[in-house]
């Protein structure tokens, strides 16, 4: 932190001290100095975790019987998009998975194709924010050996995920789903485009034809309905520049914790 | 440790009592630092549970079995009711919990009404943005106090009950009942009930706190599966997490009364410049 910014972070945190202290809770919440202030918590959580759990630690996995026969679906359960509505029709028939952006061989990969890479099967327990815990089934294609096969850039640094839904709609498309995690989460051992759940193809509740799998992270990393991958440098340009749609309305983008 | 710094000394007032130094600096601080993280972490807690207010043992949610709830019914009048589900019993909670009036007196559906939650209205993603920031500051409050309490024997010689004390300690509950609290150079330690508690909530509740926190966290998990395990399951760590916030604020009310009770203006003097007045002799 340079000093100026360590001076920003001192007087934010001290406001908040006396702010709180005397219940003016209106005006502090709202004081863009004390969520300045407020975010270097968030990077404090993302660098210590990060530290402490290190790259290659796996996620818990579970015995089939810890399966959860009531794993909720959270946000767009069926996406209102023709272009979608039409894949669906067609089984996912004529879908394709684009990987493009900072990447020396672009792939678009159909649903068979994805199938045949090389893939894991997983049980993991699903997060979400709001707090409640599912168990889940996987099987997805690995997105490390995927990355490698279209040949990452080295100046990549992020890889985003655009999805067909949209939560609110907007003139703009800012209300599409979108996702980043970058490129250490991205060749995690544990990091899936999932097509199945549960032993069945991935539900259209659960993303389908194709999720994230991000099993260290809480639920709305895990973008459903993916249909192009994209490595970048930056995330400033996407969105409203927070790298993802429910960063974008306050969330945060670690979501260790 | 405490050799090479001057001792304050007692200070006898003129009408024959006795001023004792009673609370360093560096605990005076510390509790006001604890008293202010634990509120906005209490508050910025209920706005977390708001998103979805149903507490599971296990590590993954029944959502058909939640031991406890918070929900909200619409009866035929189009009226909104609120229910707390707790078991197997049930409360009408309309007003508080479920369904609460906002600033303009409309009822509005929301388990933990807004004047109870950080931020008043509901934004998960700042709730949850303010939870880690005074959790983090908890931490490093609770390292500042606790490791010279280790090192240098305080804790040892101001919390740790002795024997003796803890075979009076059915004394000392009567003696609390009745509201009858040392003055004399009695008060000069603390009382073995106090020191129980304070010892709970020291090396009790607050580290639970933290490790029922840790055991939700995702990444921490894949580091420290044990602490999920140990506790038997994420959504058990969550429930624990929630009932030991519980009882904090049950002993804070305790505490609060207990103030009130052994004399507030002498306590909170204590706490404020750490000076506490004790008579010459016990009254009783």
């Amino acid at each position: 932190m340079s000093p100026v910014h360590r001076r920003a972070w001192l007087t934010g945190a001290l406001t908040s001290a006396a702010g709180l202290a005397l219940g003016g809770c209106d005006r502090l919440t709202s004081d863009p100095r004390v969520n300045s202030a407020l975010e270097a918590g968030e990077i404090i959580t993302r660098q210590a975790q990060r530290g402490l759990v290190g790259r290659t630690a796996l996620a818990r996995e579970y015995p089939a019987s810890a399966i959860s026969a009531d794993f909720r679906a959270n946000g767009t359960t069926n996406p209102d998009n023709e272009v979608y509505q039409q894949h669906l029709a067609q089984g996912f028939e004529d879908w394709r998975l684009e990987i493009g952006g900072l990447v020396d061989r672009p792939l678009s990969l159909s649903l068979a194709e994805l199938r045949g890479a090389p893939s894991r099967t997983q049980i993991t327990r699903h997060d979400c924010v709001e707090g409640w815990s599912s168990i889940g089934k996987w099987r997805g294609a690995l997105l490390g050996p995927l990355l490698d096969r279209a040949g990452l850039k080295p100046e990549a640094r992020f890889i985003a995920f655009f999805c067909a839904d949209t939560l609110e709609l907007t003139f703009d498309g800012s209300g599409d789903y979108y996702e980043t995690i970058d490129v250490m989460d991205a060749y995690h051992p544990q990091t899936l485009l999932a097509y199945e759940m549960n032993d069945r193809p991935l539900p259209v509740a659960h993303g389908a034809p194709v999720r994230l799998r991000l099993e260290r992270q809480l639920g709305y990393k895990m973008a459903k309905y993916v249909m192009r991958v994209e490595a970048i440098r930056s995330f400033a340009d996407l969105g409203r520049g927070q790298g993802g749609y429910w960063e974008d309305r306050g969330y945060q983008w670690y979501a260790g914790i | 440790m405490g050799r090479r710094r001057v001792k304050k000394i007692d200070r006898p007032l003129p009408d024959g009592r006795v001023a004792i130094y009673r609370h360093p600096l560096l605990v005076r601080l510390s509790h006001a630092v604890n008293a202010l993280c634990l509120l906005a972490l209490l508050l910025s807690g209920l706005q977390i549970l708001n998103a979805h207010p149903a507490l599971y043992w296990g590590e993954a949610s029944r959502f058909d079995r939640p031991f406890a709830a918070i929900t909200q019914t619409t009866d035929a009048a189009g009226d909104l009711h609120g229910r707390l589900q707790v078991g197997g019993m049930e409360f009408d909670t309309t007003g508080l919990l479920g369904a609460s009036r906002d600033t303009s007196g409309a009822m509005q559906p929301a388990a933990f009404p807004g004047w109870l939650t950080l931020p008043a209205q509901h934004d998960l993603g700042a709730g949850r943005q303010w939870h880690f920031f005074m959790a983090w500051l908890l931490v490093a409050n609770g390292a500042i106090y606790g490791l010279p309490g280790l090192v240098g024997g305080r804790f040892r010689r101001v919390l740790l009950p002795r024997i003796a004390e803890l075979r009076g300690i059915g004394r000392a509950i009567g003696d609390h009942m009745r509201l009858r609290f040392a003055h004399g150079e009695d008060a000069r330690a603390y009382n073995v009930l106090q020191k129980l508690a304070y010892v709970a909530v020291i090396f009790g509740l607050l580290p639970l706190m933290v490790m029922t926190g840790l055991a939700m966290s995702p990444a921490m998990d894949a580091r420290l599966p044990f602490l999920s395990e140990v506790l038997g399951g994420r959504q058990t760590a969550r429930s624990l997490h929630f009932l030991t916030a519980l009882s904090l604020v049950a002993f804070f009310v305790l505490h609060m009364v207990m103030v009130l009770a052994a004399g507030p203006l002498n306590e909170l003097r204590s706490i404020l410049t750490g000076w506490f007045v004790i008579g010459r002799k016990d009254r009783r």
